[in-house]
């Protein structure tokens, strides 16, 4: 295999052919945060919380490190004043949804941001979709997905799948980063009320009616 | 509900899960709306997720889950069309119909949605229904318009 190198922080580092920045940077015990991201899943890059400084060929790129392939001569910032502005940023919006997830907390605490700069809107999702690709990855089952889009997206069990599968999984559950308090109600809603929560997705269907 | 077209589209493309959304158009156009029970056959023979097709169902504004009428009466309300009138003319439209924009009326007859543009703004306030553009409309004249479409 081919092998590359590449420098984070300072830090000349080895990567292989196929890996990620993120990988290249844990395999010599640098941390960069992560929230959508999950070994045993295809990287998503959703989050944005593991945005790094590249710096190629003389410019300087912010890319997510879960996605963005390692190559040879890569200068990498794991921490420079410009990420921790974006991380804080990113985790502010984050924290609108889910204000008390312990996840979003200690990467408050450490990036100094503000709970309350955003106005409220809990969700308690944001969106990382873990227990979406989990189920549909590793369950092969799909009985969680995505509908909507933009500011309503929203995550939704199918009834009929949910029924049959989930009793006995609920795998998604401890992968949620905020709290799995929306899963559960989502889940509760498919399993108990099949009708109303396809009907969330027809009134989805339809503006005006579906706020 | 024409079952059999339904299925003869659904049957051209089994097993080709990249066509999904060019299966779903076409029963779409066909149908006017996309019931459960036909996602739940798309799913089966195309081999995609249910969950994945709802969400590209609830992605796209081309598709619809609820029943639509035989005719699309779209009212433009762009900037352009809303100084010439536009809310007067949705109005009427809505009076008219008897339905708001995003409903369907009972019999299946009209559908009423507002759009943000039609790209002819000299035309406006304009109308389009099943395609057709109507342009300088007034409350009056949408009457006549809406006579010619049962």
């Amino acid at each position: 295999m081919n092998e590359m190198l590449l420098q984070i922080d300072g830090k000349e580092v080895k990567a292989s052919e196929g890996m990620t920045i993120l990988e290249a940077a844990r395999s010599v015990g640098i941390s960069i945060p992560t929230l959508c991201h999950h070994e045993k899943l295809n990287p998503y890059g959703a989050c944005r919380i593991c945005t790094v400084e590249v710096e190629a060929g003389g410019r300087t790129n912010f890319v997510p490190a879960c996605i963005y392939p390692a190559a040879s001569g890569l200068v990498v910032r794991t921490r420079s004043e410009k990420i921790d502005k974006t991380r804080k940023m990113i985790l502010e919006l984050m924290l609108s949804h889910a204000p008390d997830a312990p996840a979003l907390k200690d990467l408050a605490k450490e990036y100094g941001a503000d709970r309350d700069r955003f106005e409220k809107e809990p969700s308690f999702c944001i969106l990382c979709g873990l227990c979406v690709r989990y189920c549909a990855e590793v369950k092969k089952k799909s009985a969680v997905g995505f509908i909507d889009r933009g500011p309503n997206r929203e995550i939704n069990f199918i009834p009929e799948i949910a029924s049959k599968e989930c009793w006995n999984c609920k795998e998604c559950f401890p992968l949620c980063p905020t709290s799995y308090l929306q899963t559960a109600y989502h889940l509760t809603e498919a399993l108990a009320f099949p009708s109303s929560s396809f009907l969330r997705t027809r009134l989805r269907g339809t503006p005006m009616l579906g706020a | 509900m024409d079952k059999g077209k339904i299925d003869k589209i659904i049957d051209k493309y089994e097993g080709d899960a990249g066509s999904l959304i060019q299966a779903l158009l076409e029963i779409q156009s066909e149908n006017r709306w996309l019931p459960k029970e036909v996602l739940a056959k798309v799913s089966k023979k195309l081999n995609v997720p249910l969950s994945r097709i709802q969400h590209i169902v609830t992605f796209y504004k081309a598709f619809s889950l609820v029943p639509k009428g035989r005719h699309e009466v779209h009212v433009c309300t762009g900037t352009a069309c809303h100084v010439r009138g536009a809310p007067r003319l949705l109005d009427s439209v809505k009076d008219l119909i008897g339905i708001s924009p995003g409903e369907t009326d009972m019999d299946l007859k009209y559908s009423l949605e507002t759009v943000n543009c039609v790209g002819c703004c000299a035309l406006g306030p304009v109308m389009v229904i099943d395609g057709e553009y109507y342009g300088k409309m007034s409350p009056a004249k949408s009457e006549d318009v809406l006579k010619n479409y049962d």
